[in-house]
């Protein structure tokens, strides 16, 4: 033994480790790199399954009176459709690319905390699978809604186990994502770089730090409302349970209270993608960086207090309404002052159209009408009526998808090469493109239709008398044609890592810090750590005639 | 575009743009407004978005010299800044004047007003509605389902308003006939006031518009507007006990009714006594009076009703009617029961 330790056998160079190192080495890792790059892959395979069963209810639509998918089923479809793009893809995807991104673009070597990073990604993903678990428990998953609104959750209408699946699973996950936000706010504020201020972060870490602020103020709420729940199911309490004297209308507000801030965690840090790529594809530095920076601490505060606009339908006073209204839309001018400053950048640019551009003028342009459908929405009038319909829907998904989801694809496909060392397929990149874009407004464009002409959301069938189906059949098409983009995103993922073209540490000529080191980084991310003077320090190295730091 | 979503014809309109109330108006005149001017920005994002697309783009190789770099502008950010809050200030202004109209204090009965209040209450998946007061006059005892009959309020003549007072014996629902009017919902542990005021007759339809549980989707909504001479021949019929069989079939039929367990959720008003007193399900004293059952689902006939008695699950996947297979002779008999219920 003792002459083995001294001279080892000289391992062959080329043979790679056993799969089962591999797996152990990502299982137990504390890398902030492979983690992003987990909690990635965890939402990519419960994008799958939400959309899997998005498509089950838009073929159930499809004309009326179908009994393709039982009213039961379909409810319960409808109900994890919602809680997994939330809970299971849209944070974990966001969280996922700012944990790989972060620490490199403030030239640190990991993030603060990395056993609770590890200890964030594995709690959410055991948060999710929990709530999945109640496919194997007495009367299936829950059927009562994303935001669960009582006392449908309550044990004399949800008599199984589905409930509680689902409230403990989103409270062990909600566990998993505050811990995530505050190692983002400990990172961003303790890890920079040397002569890294918080005014020179580039744009997408200015953005991380005030969603992980979000995120913490608003968690909370969410985790006592759940916890609540279950004191009610379980221990007898009364707090929702309208016939021992609970309230339906303080669970509206709890939830609401972390609901309508969610939506800005799940897209802002799809502004901070949009501005980082839309830059660098435009060749020119961002637009009003500091009114950008202060819109998003803008969109921070204005946005805690909105949510009861969820809510005008439940007849608040009309003194409450208005004042909701009046913050709704006060939160819509940082939002504008956004997507102009994005404008401006572009305006004037030497556009690149390569794939990560495209997602992002695909955000550019899409979003803004979630935006303005979300104005429309404000006005409480005009929310009585369409509230609870297919209006809202076509609404939400304009945000969450033309808002979020292209800003996801748009980062993946400009961060892919550093993760991974090989450029992702730019003719696959093109076809997902156009098939999700054209699927998309295909899809949601329809469903502003149906709202306005009384469709309710949430039903699972209708009469063959309501003037609705025409409208389902082209969103279901429009769902049929979004679908292969999805296939073909997946599939270019996974052949690009041998196929793809070899990326070098910086293939689009950007500026941030990430791009200074190799593709993809070592586990220490930076041998030197590195020294800034401005927001764009590639762009200083690559300019020194005309270096940013001048003018900041 | 308006047209189109206004096309459709009564009563299978459900279509906020075809307005039939004073709500539903001024809440389409604001939509159209709202629309306008969101249309305007977006026209506006969307037209330099194209622009630049089509004019600045690198038509070089990456060896071009980079773009003038500019860093922003103070001025044109004060100026995106203040023209949106501008836009949301005179917003807001419309949006209260508008949330005002809609949401009036209720009115009492005066000369030239003649309100009618009526408790609804919903049930998974079932309207109930008691008719309380009309034009001051106090209707305590009229219960029905399913569907509402209101008088019409022509926009130069009597004002009817109708104030609902809205609860709910379960879980949370909402009110909501499109062509009438925004929704409110009915929350348990909570009474909601709505106003509904309907300028022509006819029949308008809607659906339970907040997710109420496994027959959410068939939960639908009939409102009859009529004439203030047929309202109060409504009243006068639906305000009588439930028609007393003569002959020696109907009241072995009826007997057969009562001997059933439909008693212990369905209550049918009676001179004689009150044994069918339930009210779990919808009142039936007058159910021949309303054109369907099952929540507006299915046709009021002999034929349905039977179907529906022997196997609401097959009409209704879910609902919380029990089958009973109560053989040949005796559904027969209770269903010619209850088509004596006029």
């Amino acid at each position: 033994m003792a002459t083995a330790e001294i001279e080892p056998t000289p391992a062959p160079a080329a043979s790679p480790p056993p799969w089962t190192a591999t797996l152990h080495e990502w299982l137990v890792t504390v890398d902030h790199k492979k983690i992003g790059v987990l909690y990635v892959l965890m939402a990519v395979v419960f994008l799958f399954l939400g959309g899997a069963a998005a498509i089950a209810m838009r073929l159930q639509l499809w004309a009326p009176g179908l009994t393709l998918v039982p009213p039961i089923t379909f409810n319960q479809f409808f109900t994890l459709h919602g809680t997994t793009m939330v809970f299971f893809v849209g944070m974990p995807i966001l969280i996922g690319i700012a944990n790989y991104a972060v620490p490199l673009q403030i030239g640190a070597r990991d993030m603060a905390f990395p056993r609770m990073n590890a200890f964030g990604f594995w709690t959410t993903f055991f948060g999710a699978l929990l709530v999945y678990f109640s496919f194997l428990v007495p009367g299936g998953p829950p059927a009562i809604g994303w935001f669960a609104y009582a006392p449908l959750t309550e044990n004399s209408f949800a008599r199984g186990p589905g409930v509680d699946c689902w409230a403990l699973g989103l409270i062990v996950s909600g566990i998993g994502t505050t811990t995530g936000g505050i190692n983002f706010i400990a990172t961003i504020l303790c890890m920079r770089c040397p002569g890294m201020t918080l005014r020179k972060v580039p744009f997408f870490v200015w953005v991380m730090f005030w969603t992980s602020i979000q995120i913490v103020v608003v968690m909370p709420p969410l985790t006592a409302a759940l916890t609540m729940l279950e004191f009610d199911r379980q221990l007898g309490a009364h707090f929702f349970d309208t016939q021992a004297g609970g309230s339906a209308y303080l669970w509206q507000h709890l939830f609401w209270f972390f609901g309508h801030p969610e939506v800005y965690i799940l897209v802002l840090p799809a502004f901070g993608m949009i501005s980082e790529v839309v830059p660098v594809f435009s060749r020119k530095v961002l637009f009003g960086y500091e009114f950008m920076a202060a819109a998003t601490a803008a969109i921070v505060f204005i946005s805690l207090g909105v949510w009861a606009h969820h809510m005008f339908s439940v007849g608040m006073s009309r003194t409450l309404d208005l004042f909701f209204v009046a913050a709704t839309m006060l939160v819509s001018v940082p939002t504008g002052i956004k997507l102009f400053n994005w404008l401006a950048t572009v305006y004037g640019g030497k556009l690149v159209l390569k794939s990560p551009m495209l997602f992002a003028l695909g955000f550019l342009s899409m979003f803004v009408i979630g935006g303005l459908t979300g104005v429309i929405l404000a006005c409480a009038p005009i929310d009585f009526q369409v509230t609870d319909t297919y209006f809202v829907v076509a609404h939400f998904h304009w945000v969450l998808i033309g808002g979020t989801l292209f800003g996801v694809f748009s980062a993946i496909h400009y961060w892919y090469p550093k993760v991974t060392g090989r450029m992702l397929s730019e003719r696959l990149a093109k076809w997902q493109f156009w098939l999700f874009l054209i699927g998309f407004i295909v899809t949601f464009a329809p469903m502003h239709f149906a709202g306005i002409l009384g469709m309710p959301r949430r039903i699972y069938t209708y009469g063959s008398d309501r003037p609705w189906e025409i409208w389902n059949q082209i969103a279901t098409i429009g769902a049929l044609i979004q679908a292969p983009s999805y296939l073909i995103f997946g599939y270019n993922l996974v052949v690009s890592l041998w196929k793809g073209d070899v990326a070098g540490d910086d293939p689009w000529d950007a500026w941030t810090l990430e791009w200074a080191t190799t593709s993809p980084p070592p586990p220490y991310n930076f041998a030197v750590v590195p020294v800034v003077k401005s927001r764009r320090p590639l762009w200083d190295a690559k300019h020194p005639d005309d270096p940013d730091w001048k003018y900041e | 575009m308006l047209a189109l979503l206004a096309a459709a014809t009564a009563p299978e309109n459900l279509s906020t743009f075809s307005p039939a109330s004073p709500a539903a108006e001024w809440t389409r005149e604001l939509f159209v407004l709202v629309a306008a001017i969101t249309g305007g920005i977006l026209l506006l994002v969307e037209g330099i978005l194209f622009y630049a697309l089509i004019r600045c783009r690198r038509r070089t190789g990456p060896a071009d010299a980079e773009p003038p770099q500019v860093y922003g502008s103070k001025p044109i950010e004060i100026a995106w800044t203040l023209a949106p809050l501008i836009v949301v200030f005179v917003l807001v202004l419309l949006v209260g004047r508008v949330l005002w109209e809609v949401r009036p204090d209720p009115v009492a009965a005066s000369a030239g007003v003649q309100p009618l209040h009526v408790t609804v209450i919903g049930h998974q998946w079932w309207w109930e509605y008691r008719y309380d007061s009309y034009d001051g006059r106090d209707l305590g005892g009229i219960v029905t389902a399913n569907e509402l009959h209101i008088p019409v309020s022509p926009p130069n003549g009597v004002q009817r308003p109708v104030y609902l007072n809205l609860q709910s014996a379960d879980v949370c629902h909402s009110f909501w006939i499109p062509r009438l009017g925004g929704k409110t919902d009915l929350l348990p542990g909570r009474a909601n006031t709505m106003w509904l005021q309907a300028n022509e007759p006819g029949l308008y339809l809607g659906q339970c518009a907040e997710y109420c549980g496994t027959q959410h989707a068939n939960m639908l909504l009939r409102v009859v507007v009529e004439s203030p001479e047929d309202f109060e021949k409504y009243l006068a019929a639906e305000a009588k006990p439930a028609a007393d069989p003569t002959d020696k079939v109907a009241l072995a039929n009826k007997e057969a009714f009562r001997s059933q367990s439909c008693v212990n959720c369905h209550t049918v008003r009676d001179k004689q006594d009150t044994r069918a007193n339930g009210t779990f399900g919808p009142d039936l004293t007058h159910l021949m009076a309303r054109k369907t059952i099952a929540a507006g689902m299915i046709p009021n006939t002999p034929e349905n009703l039977k179907k529906w008695v022997f196997s609401p699950e097959s009409v209704k996947p879910g609902c919380l009617m029990a089958g009973f297979d109560l053989g040949e002779k005796d559904m027969k008999a209770v269903i010619d029961y209850l088509t004596t219920l006029k």
